[in-house]
């Protein structure tokens, strides 16, 4: 349903404003990504993400997937999972859903510069790393080696084909990507993300690593890291748990000793290697 | 190829890194230089299995074939990896399709003899299993993870 967007007061943290769904495509059945307009939204960084809700239904905090140097496109790419995951994969354009934020720890890229840059994404991790990627094909020359290994479940659930094409063809980024159960027809790599990284050229000495997909996959993914000599404290995870403030007010998110929403969601191996393992959190 | 220029090559792959001299050439005396095209087959399901390869260059899809369902790959092998792990228990037979994705070159290792040779030199074959063995944990952690399918919808 279109509702006219006006300009909203966003300083109270806990009120959404309207969101117009300016572009909605769908990546992959159950994947569409949105891009949205929200007059008064102050821009994000990558790793941060919004809470988007549809009214009476729910609220779901989705990372930013966009570029942070076009911050009037606000985009979003939403998994179809849940009660609102559902409806707001149903909404067309022109519709409008609720927003607030951006909130969050984002990726450390930045701080990356001069070094060589690993990305590892898994499934719909590929969305909250996207970002991290735009970010440094914008900035190529303040990067050592980049590299982007990424896996998905089969070949028709690859997110973002058309870019992942379009990097390759710039040639200054290594991108390998693996299915766990190949298709007829696939020609590329079978088997976890974490089989990618003999192949991968790095110096682990001088490495940040971002990781990002199933927490299963992001912990065999950062012990490979270390295993090839990266420091804890050198591979950032994003976090995901149950959202509902988003900052840091209402204890759902909690993980361990920290909010996933305000401390998190981009944390170091270091700060998560012991939580992760503890089966009660 | 003059054997020492084997012994750099077997030297230079990940799995004999390291190795002794002694061992080194021991095995290097098991190896010959192979190159695959694009498409063929290093062995079939079933066959004897009576090489291990070291892959120097290319890509290798592991795949099991099912009726009607043709081919399926469950796993590729790329440079610096090892394809064939079914040398080492009997039968000795293969359990999968092994097909160059592209060209390939490789090290080829002769079964035969090689056991025969950790047969007869325990510290040589305790060697060689000990650089088998976190190939054969590797692909075992790996497989977990792919059974537990962690792409999945949750819920």
């Amino acid at each position: 349903m279109a509702h006219p967007v006006e300009q909203m007061d966003m300083t109270d943290p806990m009120v959404p404003t309207l969101a117009r769904i300016l572009r909605k495509r769908v990546e992959i059945p159950g994947v569409v990504t949105f891009e949205l307009e929200a007059p008064g939204w102050q821009g994000f960084a990558p790793g941060q993400f919004n809470m988007l809700s549809l009214f009476g239904v729910g609220e779901i905090a989705i990372s930013v997937s966009g570029y942070d140097a076009e911050p009037d496109r606000i985009v979003h790419t939403i998994r179809d999972v849940g009660a609102t995951s559902h409806g707001l994969s149903l909404l067309e354009e022109g519709d409008t859903m609720g927003l607030r934020g951006p909130y969050g720890v984002p990726w450390p890229v930045a701080d990356a510069a001069g070094r060589d840059v690993v990305v590892v994404a898994g499934g719909l991790g590929l969305a909250p790393v996207r970002p991290i990627l735009y970010h440094l094909l914008a900035n190529r020359g303040d990067y050592g080696k980049v590299t982007l290994l990424y896996g998905a479940r089969r070949p028709e659930e690859i997110l973002f084909t058309e870019e992942l094409g379009q990097w390759r063809a710039q040639l200054d980024m290594d991108i390998e990507v693996t299915v766990d159960h190949a298709s007829p027809g696939w020609h590329g790599h079978v088997g976890v993300v974490t089989t990618l990284f003999r192949g991968a050229d790095f110096n682990p000495d001088t490495t940040t690593a971002f990781v990002c997909g199933p927490e299963i996959m992001m912990r065999f993914a950062a012990n490979a890291l270390t295993d090839a000599g990266v420091a804890a404290d050198d591979i950032y995870l994003s976090m995901e748990r149950n959202m509902q403030c988003g900052i840091g007010l209402c204890g759902h998110c909690q993980l361990g000793p920290y909010f996933v929403c305000k401390d998190g969601p981009v944390f170091t191996w270091g700060q998560m290697r012991r939580v992760m393992t503890v089966k009660e959190l | 190829m003059a054997i020492d220029g084997l012994e750099k090559i077997v030297a230079g792959h990940d799995l004999f890194a390291g190795l002794g001299d002694t061992f080194l050439s021991t095995v290097s005396g098991c190896a010959t230089n192979v190159r695959f095209a694009a498409d063929e087959y290093l062995f079939h399901e079933g066959d004897a299995a009576q090489q291990i390869y070291l892959i120097r260059e290319g890509h290798v899809s592991l795949e099991i074939a099912a009726p009607g369902q043709g081919r399926m790959a469950f796993q590729s092998a790329g440079p610096q990896s090892v394809v064939g792990l079914s040398w080492l228990v009997p039968p000795y037979r293969w359990t999968y399709d092994a097909r160059a994705r592209g060209d390939i070159r490789a090290i080829a290792l002769d079964a035969d003899c090689l056991r025969a040779k950790c047969e007869a030199d325990p510290a040589l074959g305790y060697a060689v299993m000990k650089r088998f063995m976190p190939t054969i944990v590797e692909r075992l952690h790996h497989t977990r993870l792919q059974m537990l399918d962690v792409y999945g919808t949750p819920g």
